[in-house]
């Protein structure tokens, strides 16, 4: 058959893949800036990973807090990102977000609101006030379905169950996307001058997280195959809070919200524990007793609980507590808000949480206490890109979201992810939609390039016999869990990589049974390249950092270092090799550097 | 170590039939547990949709023993040990293949309805609305999109022929909440009683019988959408008012 033949093709200014959070944005940017817009998502519009952020949306609107400002965010995201953050980018986000919120506002979202009728804004880890507006613990829900509904009601080209492969190129510059139609199997092209990655995140290479099965790396993998940096691969946000039992739901994700609405944390022994591991770096702001703590909740003007650190602090206490054999019976700690709050407060404030822990666990989390503990959550690193325009280092292609590095640094605090998406998303499109009106001519797609693809996409097909995807796959969920975990040292790491390369081997002797008809063993196939290479990039990174930061603790190198904290490990392919470096951060103006050195 | 019995059904458009599958029951698993453990040892190309896995996002529907179910939501110990577990897709859509069901009906209506549209902000340029304003409204934007209540729901699911003239309680729900928010100024009402035929529904509550958020479709959505048809076309004193000013609809 002719290649033509063998796929369809479609033509368009800017094609955004992925439709969570930052990938709707985008799409509506290009699309309001007149460029031809095609949004590519692998799931049903709607189902993307945004649709379970629980806790809210970081904003300083200062409808709850006068004092808070743009600068004040700032800081806390640069303190929480142990100042690795992109300072660019995390002085951007905390400008514009409160424009983003009331954006979605305008488009029809409904947040709780304060008693004189404004968003409503909650506490939340390593955020000085309370800064999130959100409704109740499903604040990723309403967002999703805002911005979808938004998106259709603009008339935008959504291709649904569509998954992209690859990226093409006409010379330097991006020229297309490649992939297939998960319902048919049938191959896709996507000409096109500029394209926006929004593909989220890696969780999907761990065995405990609260990720979905699209968290598979998508972008981070394509963006290196066509030549793009990325950096902060070794920073992986493990969150505090995962269910830990029963073992099915094991990662399943328990709202930071529980905490900020005045949930705490207790050990086997019923210590509040996380007094024990305040960091010097927090120290001046923490609460250093219980009764401190408590008078807290009452008078936020007073030192907080060390319950809400950044979340890379309390995952560690965590860690530490259940490996000294303070956990509980399933291997967590405890979360308690029953003590603190009634029955009707935890219900209102945390409605799906109640629901989940009855449905799934048996557990009423209005009379006992939860059991949780560590799940991989949320990658730091991605695609490198340009702070403004969001620009990776290869033309026409840009990225947004948690497919993009840079702002969170070392470590997110929560509440910045949802609003890094709208903020960084519109950019991505406003920036690709400029990008592509300035080219002139359409970009020219390789069809050799396009033949290869497809035959490397059809060869599992051809295998007998071989091995099983979803085998390999857990290999290398448990490979990541146990050896490039939460803690980490440079043995296990280079076990790591061996283990790593020969999974490598095993997925080139994969074979899928079936047709190519809906088919999740075949679309796992394709799927363990991608994520084998971003597991190579997250240990590689993470044995090239010789020091303990953020999301990333080396039992061999337990403390933090100067000359470590002026660079980021950057990942590149170099031929058939991934390789990895070190660069410096771009340099702080002065200004921004007095914040930082403000007391709090 | 026990077993559990699973028959899913397979096949595609042209037709299919359940199979059985026997898989080692775990501690504490939900339905979607044990199909994807059948997936990964059993049947590697059995199409199921998931994603969160907590109830949150709306994709695994199917029927289970004939009970329209989110799978994820589901747990194996609701059911007597020994019985064998029977799952079908959803039943008012079209099959793709196994339990993946097309459900394209759902998105191609919600094109249809007339956008949010906010009047003007307060004097001081903020939106200001209080929470018990906004309560009914979150209690709509709660909807997951399982698209269990369009599942249930007779109109369609007996009588496919419908579709064209129904919309279905997923979007009655989502009409009511851009009826019922306090900013919006757009109306829909000829939509309501026309394209979106809500006078085919006679209020038989299948729908928030099967709804995973608890959401009361029937009684804080259609009932009050169909009040307002009422007042709207019905109303005497409503329909002389407009004869006398030549207003239309």
């Amino acid at each position: 058959m002719a290649v033509a033949d063998r796929y369809e093709t479609h033509e368009y200014d800017v094609v955004v893949i992925g439709a969570g959070g930052a990938g709707l944005r985008a799409a509506i940017e290009a699309s309001a800036q007149g460029a031809k817009t095609a949004l590519v998502c692998k799931s049903l519009l709607g189902k993307a990973h945004t649709v379970m952020a629980e806790g809210g949306i970081a904003a300083a609107l200062r409808n709850v807090w006068q004092e808070d400002s743009w600068q004040v965010h700032f800081r806390d995201t640069m303190r929480g990102g142990k100042l690795l953050n992109n300072w660019r980018m995390a002085q951007i986000h905390a400008q514009e977000a409160p424009d983003r919120v009331l954006e979605l506002e305008e488009w029809g979202a409904l947040f709780d609101r304060t008693a004189d009728g404004l968003i409503l804004q909650r506490d939340f880890g390593g955020h000085r006030y309370a800064r999130l507006a959100h409704v109740g613990d499903r604040t990723g829900l309403e967002m999703i379905r805002t911005l979808q509904q938004h998106a259709v009601h603009k008339g935008i080209d959504v291709y649904m169950e569509c998954t992209i492969q690859q990226l093409l190129k006409d010379g330097e510059r991006i020229a297309g996307a490649f992939g297939y139609w998960r319902e048919s199997g049938k191959l896709v092209l996507f000409k096109a001058r500029a394209v926006v990655m929004a593909t989220g995140g890696i969780g999907k290479i761990y065995k405990i997280t609260s990720n979905s099965w699209e968290y598979t790396g998508d972008g981070l993998a394509m963006g290196l195959d066509v030549g793009a940096d990325l950096i902060d691969m070794e920073m992986v946000q493990f969150h505090p809070t995962g269910m830990v039992w029963p073992p099915s739901v094991r990662g399943i994700l328990v709202t930071e919200g529980v905490r900020g609405d005045g949930g705490t944390l207790k050990n086997s022994e019923g210590r509040r524990f996380m007094f024990d591991y305040v960091p010097e770096f927090f120290r001046a702001e923490t609460a250093e007793t219980e009764e401190e703590a408590d008078a807290w909740y009452m008078d936020k003007t007073r030192r907080r609980t060390p319950d809400l650190l950044p979340r890379d602090e309390v995952a560690r206490a965590i860690n530490a507590e259940v490996k000294a054999g303070r956990g509980s019976p399933h291997g967590g700690v405890f979360l308690d808000i029953a003590a603190r709050r009634d029955a009707e407060y935890i219900k209102k404030r945390l409605p799906s949480m109640y629901h989940q822990f009855k449905e799934l666990a048996d557990v009423d989390i209005t009379a006992e206490a939860m059991e949780v503990g560590p799940t991989c959550h949320y990658q730091m690193g991605g695609l490198r890109v340009d702070a403004d325009t969001t620009a990776t280092t290869v033309p026409g292609l840009f990225a947004a979201g948690e497919a993009a590095a840079g702002l969170h640094g070392a470590n997110r605090l929560g509440g910045n992810s949802l609003s890094d998406l709208v903020v960084f998303g519109r950019r991505a499109g406003l920036y690709a939609a400029e990008y592509a009106a300035g080219l002139s001519g359409s970009a020219a797609v390789d069809d050799g390039e396009v033949e290869a693809a497809a035959c490397a996409m059809l060869a599992p097909f051809e295998a007998e016999g071989g091995e099983n995807p979803y085998a390999i796959h857990a290999d290398l969920e448990a490979c990541m869990h146990e050896l490039v975990g939460i803690i980490r040292t440079e043995s296990e790491l280079l076990r790591a990589l061996d283990e790593i390369g020969r999974l490598r081997e095993r997925a080139k002797r994969v074979s899928v049974q079936g047709n190519r008809q809906y088919n999740p063993g075949w679309h796992l196939a394709l799927d363990l390249p991608t994520m084998l290479t971003v597991a190579e990039a997250v240990t590689r990174s993470a044995i090239e950092r010789r020091e303990s930061r953020g999301g990333h603790t080396r039992e061999d190198y337990p403390t933090t270092d100067r000359d470590f904290g002026q660079v980021n490990v950057v990942t590149r392919r170099v031929g058939e090799e991934i390789r990895v470096c070190q660069e410096p951060l771009p340099e702080m103006p002065d200004e921004l550097k007095r914040i930082l050195e403000e007391k709090g | 170590m026990d077993e559990v019995t699973m028959r899913l059904w397979r096949g595609d458009r042209s037709g299919g039939a359940h199979q059985e599958y026997r898989v080692a029951a775990q501690e504490g698993e939900v339905v979607l547990d044990v199909v994807h453990r059948i997936q990964a040892t059993q049947a590697p190309d059995l199409a199921v949709r998931w994603n969160c896995k907590a109830g949150k996002c709306g994709s695994c529907s199917a029927e289970v023993n004939g009970r329209p179910r989110l799978m994820c939501m589901t747990r194996m110990n609701t059911f007597p040990a020994g019985e064998t577990i029977t799952i079908s897709p959803i039943k008012a859509f079209p099959p793709i293949k196994d339990l993946v069901t097309d459900v394209s009906f759902n998105f191609e209506k919600a094109k249809a309805v007339p956008a949010f549209k906010p009047g003007p902000k307060e004097a001081d340029g903020t939106r200001r609305m209080f929470q018990e304003d906004v309560d009914r409204v979150q209690e709509f934007h709660k909807c997951i999109e399982c698209f269990l209540c369009q599942d249930v729901c007779h109109v369609i699911r007996d009588h496919p022929e419908n579709q064209p003239a129904f919309a279905g309680p997923r979007l009655f729900v989502r009409l009511a909440a851009l009826e019922m928010h306090p900013l919006d100024t757009n109306d829909r009402l000829e939509l309501i009683k026309q394209q979106a035929g809500l006078g085919y529904c006679n209020i038989t509550k299948c729908c928030t019988e099967v709804c995973p958020e608890g959401i009361k479709i029937t009684d804080n959505a259609i009932i009050p959408l169909k009040e307002r048809v009422v007042t709207e076309y019905h109303d005497p004193v409503i329909w002389l008012v407009r004869k006398v000013r030549g207003q239309k609809r």
